[in-house]
């Protein structure tokens, strides 16, 4: 046994509003320099709909993530000497064009324009080459709230996989957020793909980082990363992701698009798992069989002897703490409501996802009369197809997602019954049984799901530092430690120099 | 005196630039050193450009190694005739010189009418680029038709000897004095092209990843320093 701690993520789609609050946030705390206009490390994309990049769960055209040959795991773009050989010019990448040209306006004009009859207007020009784009035709969340409407349902990867014919009339479509950020996998392809070494797991946290001194632009974690979380700076030619704000995470606070998060639907923790059963588990046959692999890879840090493990392999009392608190462990593992983005890509992501409810519940018009068990049809009837859900969420295993959507439903009805009566009923009924719950379970559910606070949403502890170098040095710096001032520079007057120059 | 200059203090001057210069950028310049890629902006000229340059001049690299680096000793004592030297030189050579040359020329046509690539190429850039367009049209008109229509040059009793002597640093500078003209520029500004490697592009060369296929395929770090002990 092989014990690491790994900081992961849930969202809890039902409450996402999709209002881009978490992009925006992460945009201008990460990537708002030249060279990374166009990357979103945070996107929030409507579904169903072609996504950012376009089209990026379309595996054969990017040829990201793992596939099974023979038994064995590789990587899809190729191993190593096919990478070697394309080195030179790589075919799977995703272009400019398949994100966006990112542009910004000209507001200058706005200020210096001369007296003329007209107003002056702010017009958009490229932020790569500068010249004007009179007409924006696609960005990061161009289809967002199904704008685009049939004709970009349709090129939804998802969606075209469906056997059933969706439907994209106003009164009759159905419509999901789905936030993405990197999955900081426990089998992560991106690290897998570079050919230098430079992107790399952290041992203490999981999370997945690019050494930009090692990085030298080979760009295959670019498309090797079947989320197309990996992003090319064209300006500095050196790859960029997310980082889960570990200066953040370090010091216990939780990434900045959860701490802004406007629906609180995200959930940050601690989970312990065993890294010597992952190659095994990411080689599991069926891919449907993924995601239970994944879910045996997890530790109870409830189990002793768990604890003793983790603590020989160098995991402290509070990480093992936080992992008991952890509201991941709770929804992903002890209730299992959360599932994994893609698992059919076998990297074993580690964001995962409370699929949304409220659509069918809409559905539902006589709830008053309704007896319990009549929610189980309504389920298997949602307006979001459960197909589509499973193409997302569950590699095409509907019994999974039916589970987790009965699973909050019962919570749904439970809690509804406190108010309004028939908790007797619901005790006795089917759905409880099929939901595989109990009532006190659902009642811990709903808690941490609609009345969290944010210490128990966010249980993150602080990162160890009490090894690295020269901490009397740190200890007056911020966490991008080349940024403090030198040793025994007087900060001061550095700062006195640049009043100076205003 | 010239041959002197040309032949032992110039070369030696480069080869120091080029060494001290990639070790000044690997110590303190590593966040500037990455084969800066444009195949984000534009992939079909990209897709017949680049690899008709790279694997043309990796195949020239291997020319230059069998002529120059190998003896001519060598090949007698394998037996190989002169003949059937150059006819694999002037052949094998040839092809990997046209190869670097028209690859070259359509990467410089992109860098030109594509738009981002043209805006963001620097100085640097345009420079390397035509500078080994320049070293590889002199040593693709060497090889074909300087080697077809004038003599085929037996460069493995001059340039070879004098290009290993400068690494045992007794250089037999004398050799080069009676080499035709064409043979003299193309050594001369390969010369002046390896000076300039750390100060462009052109440093991607040396992180040719040849380590990945050796390499477990998941890397794990841990925080600067830091080790793991038992609590």
């Amino acid at each position: 046994m092989r014990i690491k701690a790994q900081v992961a993520m849930v969202m809890h789609l039902d409450k996402c509003i999709g209002c881009h609050t978490c992009s925006v946030t992460c945009k201008t705390t990460w990537t708002n320099r030249p060279g990374t206009e166009y990357m979103w490390f945070n996107n929030v994309e409507t579904r169903p709909g072609i996504g950012y990049p376009k089209r990026w769960e379309d595996t054969k055209r990017y040829k990201g993530g793992w596939v099974l040959e023979n038994g064995k795991l590789k990587l899809r773009a190729g191993g190593p000497i096919t990478k070697l050989a394309n080195i030179f010019y790589n075919p799977n990448m995703a272009e400019l064009e398949d994100f966006y040209e990112p542009w910004s306006y000209d507001y200058d004009n706005l200020i210096h324009s001369p007296k003329r009859e007209n107003l002056p207007v702010a017009r958009p020009f490229s932020q790569i080459t500068g010249k004007y784009i009179d007409k924006p035709e696609w960005g990061s969340n161009w289809d967002d709230d199904l704008a685009g409407g049939s004709e970009n349902v349709k090129r939804d990867p998802n969606v075209e996989k469906l056997q059933e014919h969706i439907k994209t009339e106003y009164e009759k479509t159905f419509m999901m957020y789905l936030p993405r950020i990197c999955e900081h996998c426990l089998n992560p392809s991106c690290v897998a793909s570079c050919p230098t070494g430079a992107l790399y797991k952290r041992d203490e946290d999981g999370i997945v980082l690019v050494d930009h001194d090692a990085c030298r632009g080979w760009r295959f974690c670019q498309n090797g990363c079947p989320y197309h979380k990996v992003y090319y700076n064209w300006n500095t030619h050196k790859a960029e992701k997310c980082n889960f704000c570990y200066p953040r995470t370090e010091a216990g606070l939780p990434t900045i698009c959860s701490e802004t998060c406007v629906g609180r639907i995200r959930y940050i923790g601690v989970v312990l798992y065993d890294a010597d059963k992952v190659k095994a588990a990411a080689s599991v046959e069926d891919p449907k069989e993924l995601y239970k692999a994944q879910l045996a890879c997890f530790l109870d840090p409830f189990d002793p002897e768990v604890q003793d493990q983790a603590r020989e392999a160098g995991i402290t009392d509070p990480w093992i703490e936080a992992a008991k608190e952890s509201p991941i462990y709770k929804l992903a593992i002890k209730w299992k409501i959360a599932l994994p983005l893609h698992p059919e890509y076998r990297t074993l992501p580690m964001v995962w996802y409370v699929p949304p409810l409220s659509p069918i519940m809409n559905h539902i018009t006589n709830e008053d009369e309704l007896k319990t068990d009549g929610y189980i049809p309504a389920v298997d009837q949602m307006r979001i197809p459960m197909e589509y859900l499973a193409s997302i969420l569950a590699a095409d295993d509907v019994k999974v997602i039916r589970k987790v959507l009965l699973k909050l439903t019962a919570m749904r009805v439970f809690m509804r019954g406190k108010t309004v009566g028939g908790i007797d009923e619901f005790r006795q009924s089917e759905l409880l049984k099929e939901a595989e719950t109990t009532p006190e379970e659902v009642v811990e559910m709903a808690r941490l799901l609609g009345v969290a606070k944010y210490k128990e949403r966010y249980v993150i502890p602080t990162g160890r530092r009490e090894m690295d170098d020269d901490l009397f040095y740190q200890q007056g710096a911020c966490s991008i430690e080349d940024l403090a001032p030198k040793e025994g520079m007087n900060p001061r007057y550095g700062m006195m120099k640049v009043r100076e120059n205003l | 005196m010239v041959d002197i200059f040309l032949w032992v203090v110039f070369p030696y001057i480069c080869l120091t630039i080029m060494i001290f210069g990639l070790l000044y950028r690997f110590a303190f310049r590593q966040l500037t050193w990455a084969a800066p890629s444009t195949n984000f902006f534009e992939k079909k000229w990209l897709k017949i450009g680049s690899p008709l340059f790279h694997y043309g001049i990796i195949f020239a690299f291997f020319g230059h190694v069998m002529g120059i680096l190998i003896p001519w000793e060598f090949y007698q004592t394998l037996g190989i005739s002169d003949h059937m030297y150059h006819f694999g030189a002037i052949y094998g050579g040839g092809l990997a010189g046209l190869m670097v040359v028209c690859g070259l020329v359509i990467l410089l046509i992109r860098k030109m009418i594509i738009d981002p690539v043209r805006i963001k190429a620097t100085f640097a850039d345009y420079f390397s680029v035509l500078a080994v367009l320049f070293v590889a049209a002199t040593g693709t008109y060497m090889t074909i038709i300087y080697n077809l229509t004038v003599v085929a040059y037996e460069y493995r009793a001059t340039i070879g000897p004098w290009f290993r002597s400068l690494f045992i640093f007794q250089p037999r500078f004398d050799l080069m004095t009676d080499i035709p003209y064409i043979f003299k520029i193309h050594v001369i500004t390969a010369f002046a092209l390896f000076a300039s490697i750390p100060f462009t592009r052109l440093v991607h060369i040396f992180s040719f990843p040849i380590r990945y296929p050796a390499r477990p395929p998941q890397q794990y770090r841990s925080r600067s320093g830091y080790r793991r002990q038992k609590v």
